[in-house]
């Protein structure tokens, strides 16, 4: 399969039919920085951009991605070696990040949620996040991290 | 029948070449350092950047094939050059690498000619294994190995505190889940596809399931050669014929809850020459595991090598062995690395879960509302294995009566085997079950003599002196009185909610809608008990790097996402006044940390990495003292720089130095088996809960819409970390008191899945306003008190209070479902 991925084309061989884009991305591509935490649309942790759509990467069949834009939260980033961008500041700052594994799939949804939104309020931040799980900070730090990066604070 | 005929011819014996990550800044500080550390296990054949660059290796012998790895290190090697001591909240060292997606869990491990293993689980919690036919399995194209209890080749069974779990089920199955055989494909979808192939013939038996009733004397035995009571403990404390003017009893159920860490378990298992095995693996405690693993491979556990690879969340599911001796196994029999990675449903089968429980108590009081005893019987439900049900009983005993100053006492708490899921440790760990009883009684108590549920608690709050009903002084600061009038002193939430409850479902513009406020207080112990003995290794190296001091820290302590990586650089900056300071990987190539548990890896390594400075300390004004420079700063001042830039060469020029200490916390004592007297507990550690709730109650449904929170926590050693741990924890028992339950019926679990076994959301999650105290403990590092378990104990029956002064509803039993609402 042949797909745009942070903007590089790039194509997987000998993709199983079952397989998932999330699983392309991850054991293919080598960008596991999209997540794996159940695998069936419910945690977010997988979240990607699909031509400009936050989606569940899970849940999006290989094949349906062929020929199509995807941004993974490697592509958010600027690679390795640049600096934060502002989402990911706030997230540190706000200490939003514990374990990390939800963090990816936040970072593109809060992503999404400012450029849909620049100023939300809390109950829009909580509705715009109702589908991304965090097992470790209760959601308060998070909060914060979205209304630092939201002030441009961070 | 395990004699397999492979697809294809074994893969070379692996002798896979690694690369070990180092960091981005100054890499080549990070090289020095790390290649003065201690080897590790693996043969470190390159060094890469960062772990989410596959290197390409060059492995020693042409003859093998090339190898690519990329492991976890990276995550636990991290270089720390933000400031901060301790006191402070800098930013975490993983921060960056986890916030850009660059940070490799154990399920982002990745191995050039990598095999994926899987699983075959039971599908009954009782029967007994009949037959087991591989061949469909094993002709699968792709499939390397498919292996049975028999190929286990040494002991065949583990545990943590009774090796009573087969790694494979051999002719009995004692739960749904239970692991019959294992295969390893090139493909997870190949290997599962195996798995499901494998023809397994079973004599399906009527599990038990009732834990009263698998105490009566005619109950089936889960385990045959041993009684279905794993442990009893008694607790006898005062006049046990006490009798009191006002009585109130109750019996209340407790749901199992699952710890549901986002990162599924997972790992990679690679071949080594010696005829041993390379480990990384995402755990609570790497020298335990290797203990296990080694006992079930059969070989010595210098042989049997663990790294720790990035850990996406645990709550003490990964104190038990899940895929680890699997993967061994796999990669031992196929020569091959294997990864094992469990997806989501398989993982509510592959860990072990709290306790259920039923707990019946009677408190009885003066008029005032004096307790003057407290009895009552708690029965956990350990499953079908061990675990750490044992010491679990003990807590609920030993703690099961609160924060309450009682002359009287007859406790009894009971663990046993049933065929449910096993059930061992998770956050709060005994004290939660028992909380959410006898803060529930502490409230019938209130109302039972006319008094604010605050009042009666104050007016029985346990203070330094008082005595624990084992008879343990409580020495140090037990501010139980001051935490409960700090969340009382709250102003109160405002009137409206965000959300009404039912969310966004427009489920009701307020009508029927009823708010309440409910408080509750919770009492914990802090690091292992009952006379373990424990301890913490930390290895601590500083040398000149470019002119300048560097340290290296070297432990096996667990990073499970609470910020210990941050906390051991804060404590080497305090110490030493280094500014660089490197975590080195979590390996066992360094002595044990002990667990990243019962909330003490703060206390047990952030005392053990203190101690080796304060060593390193000595050593370094020795060196001065020969050279006839006495240090600037005395060893007792840490409020300025320990040593000048001079005296850092001065002292370090001649050669690193570098300081390994075991650290223990004072010695504590057994249980008498027939009282519960004993000093079983180093530490207790307090936090209060009140908590305002909105319900709909029509349709039953509840909102949280404020929670304030008060905890002691010694000292805020990175205050940042304290509050995370106190929001997350509340989360935690929130999520207990409303929703999260594994149903089980007649031992079949009914719900794994995110769809089904539900988890707070930042919907559900309210405001939280806290107070944290800084009261130091004589005894410990700093004064610090544990964190990471308290704020989860109190902080459910506080929500089921507030449903209560809602709605009157009894509410005996979490999570609360909507029916227990408006069937009231």
């Amino acid at each position: 399969m042949t797909c745009t991925v942070n903007g590089v084309p790039r194509t997987a061989d000998d993709v199983w039919e079952g397989e998932s884009l999330l699983y392309v991305l991850r054991e293919r591509l080598g960008l596991p920085g999209s997540k794996n935490a159940c695998e069936q649309g419910e945690c977010g942790s997988c979240t990607v951009y699909l031509d400009g759509t936050a989606v569940c990467s899970c849940l999006v069949a290989a094949g349906q991605a062929v020929g199509r834009e995807v941004v993974t939260v490697e592509g958010l980033s600027g690679g390795p070696d640049a600096e934060p961008g502002p989402v990911q500041r706030a997230f540190l700052a706000a200490g939003a990040v514990q374990c990390g594994f939800c963090t990816p799939g936040l970072i593109v949804a809060v992503d999404d949620l400012l450029s849909r939104n620049p100023h939300p309020t809390d109950p829009q931040i909580r509705e715009a996040l109702a589908g991304n799980l965090c097992r470790c900070t209760g959601y308060e730090k998070i909060m914060e991290a979205v209304r630092l990066a939201a002030g441009g604070q961070a | 029948m395990t004699t397999i005929p492979f697809t294809e011819p074994l893969g070379t014996a692996g002798s896979c070449a690694f690369s070990v990550a180092g960091t981005t800044e100054n890499a080549q500080d990070i090289e020095s350092l790390a290649g003065a550390a201690p080897a590790g296990p693996a043969r470190i054949a390159d060094r890469v950047r960062r772990s989410g660059q596959v290197a390409q290796v060059r492995p020693a012998d042409a003859t093998r094939p090339t190898a690519q790895v990329r492991v976890g290190a990276r995550p636990t090697g991290l270089d720390v050059r933000v400031g901060g001591g301790v006191g402070s909240s800098p930013q975490r060292p993983d921060g960056r690498l986890k916030v850009s997606g660059e940070f490799a869990f154990s399920s982002d491990l990745w191995a050039d000619d990598m095999l994926w293993g899987a699983t075959l689980r039971s599908p009954y919690p009782r029967a007994k294994l009949t037959g087991l036919d591989l061949t469909a399995a094993v002709a699968l194209p792709g499939v390397y190995a498919v292996l049975t209890a028999q190929d286990v080749p040494g002991r065949r069974v583990y545990g943590l505190e009774h090796a009573d779990q087969p790694v494979l089920a051999g002719t009995e199955i004692r739960y749904q889940g239970e692991p019959i055989a294992i295969v390893a494909a090139d493909h997870p979808e190949t290997a599962r596809r195996a798995a499901s192939l494998i023809k397994a013939d079973y004599e399906v038996l009527a599990p038990v399931t009732d834990p009263d009733a698998a105490l009566l004397p005619g109950s089936d035995r889960v385990h045959a050669d041993r009684p279905n009571l794993l442990r009893h403990v008694p607790i006898r404390k005062g006049d046990p014929a006490a009798t009191a003017p006002v009585v109130v009893t109750g019996e209340y159920q407790v749901g199992m809850q699952d710890q549901a860490f986002l990162g599924p378990e997972s790992g990679l298992a690679v071949p080594a020459e010696d005829g041993g095995v390379d480990l990384y693996i995402a755990t609570q405690w790497l020298h335990v595991d290797q203990q296990q693993v080694a006992a079930c491979l059969g070989l010595p556990q210098e042989k049997v090598r663990l790294t720790l690879a990035g850990v996406g969340g645990a709550f003490g599911a990964r104190e038990d062995l899940s895929m680890q001796v699997h993967a061994c196994l796999l990669a031992l029999r196929t020569g091959r690395p294997v990864k094992m990675v469990y997806g989501r449903e398989e993982s509510f089968f592959g860990h072990v879960h709290r306790h259920p429980a039923r707990l019946r108590y009677e408190h009885g009081a003066d008029r005032d509302g004096r307790l003057v005893y407290v009895k009552a019987s708690i029965v956990l439900d350990g499953g079908a294995y061990a675990s750490s049900t044992g010491a679990v009983v003990a807590n609920a005993a030993t703690l099961g009566i609160g924060p309450y100053d009682v002359p009287n006492v007859v406790m009894d708490a009971y663990g046993l085997y049933t065929n449910n899921p096993p059930c061992g440790a998770m956050r709060g760990f005994g004290a939660v079950q028992a909380c959410f009883a006898y803060e529930s009684q502490m409230d019938r108590l209130a109302a039972a003599v006319g008094l604010d549920p605050v009042e009666v608690r104050l007016r029985n709050a346990l203070t330094t002196g008082d005595r624990m009903p084992t008879g343990q002084l409580v020495e140090g600061p037990a501010p139980v009185a001051e935490l409960l009038r700090l969340v009382r002193e709250r102003p109160q939430a405002p009137a409206g909610a965000d959300f009404p409850p039912g969310g966004t479902a427009n489920t009701t513009r307020g009508e029927g809608v009823v708010r309440g406020v409910g408080y509750a207080i919770g009492i914990k112990n802090v690091c292992f008990s009952e006379g373990f003995d424990d301890f913490a290794t930390a290895r601590v190296r500083l040398e000149l790097v470019g002119g300048r001091p560097a340290a290296l820290v070297h432990t096996a302590a667990a990073e499970v996402g609470q910020g210990l990586v941050t906390v051991q650089a804060q404590i080497v900056r305090t110490e030493l006044g280094v500014e660089q300071v490197t975590i080195a990987p979590a390996d066992t190539s360094v002595g044990s940390a002990g667990s990243s548990s019962a909330s003490r890896q703060t206390y047990m390594t952030g005392g053990a990495v203190r101690a080796a400075c304060l060593a390193l300390r000595a050593r370094l004004a020795a060196r001065l003292t020969a050279l006839g420079r006495a240090p600037s700063t005395s060893d007792n001042d840490k409020k300025g720089p320990f040593l000048s830039a001079e005296e850092w060469v001065g002292a370090l020029e001649a050669g690193a130095l570098e300081e390994t200490v075991e650290w223990r916390h004072r010695p504590t004592h057994a249980l008498d088996p027939e009282t519960g007297q004993g000093d079983a507990h180093v530490q207790y550690a307090f936090a209060a809960h009140r908590a305002t709730v909105d319900v709909d109650v029509e349709l039953g449904l509840v909102k949280v819409v404020e929670i304030a929170t008060a905890q002691d926590v010694g000292k805020a050693v990175n205050p940042q970390a304290v509050a995370g741990q106190i929001q997350g924890g509340t989360a935690q028992g929130l999520g207990l008191a409303l929703m999260e339950e594994i149903q089980v019926v007649d031992g079949m679990v009914r719900n794994p899945s995110f769809t089904d076994y539900l988890l707070p959301t930042i919907m559900d999650m309210p405001p939280m306003r806290l107070d944290v105290l800084e009261l130091a403990d004589p005894h410990s590092p700093y004064g610090l008190r544990g964190v990471g378990e308290p704020p989860t104990i109190s902080s459910t029956p506080a929500v089921v209070a507030a449903i209560r002064a809602a709605t009157g509803a009894a509410l005996t039993r979490v999570p609360v479902r909507p029916e227990h609402i408006v069937g009231a």
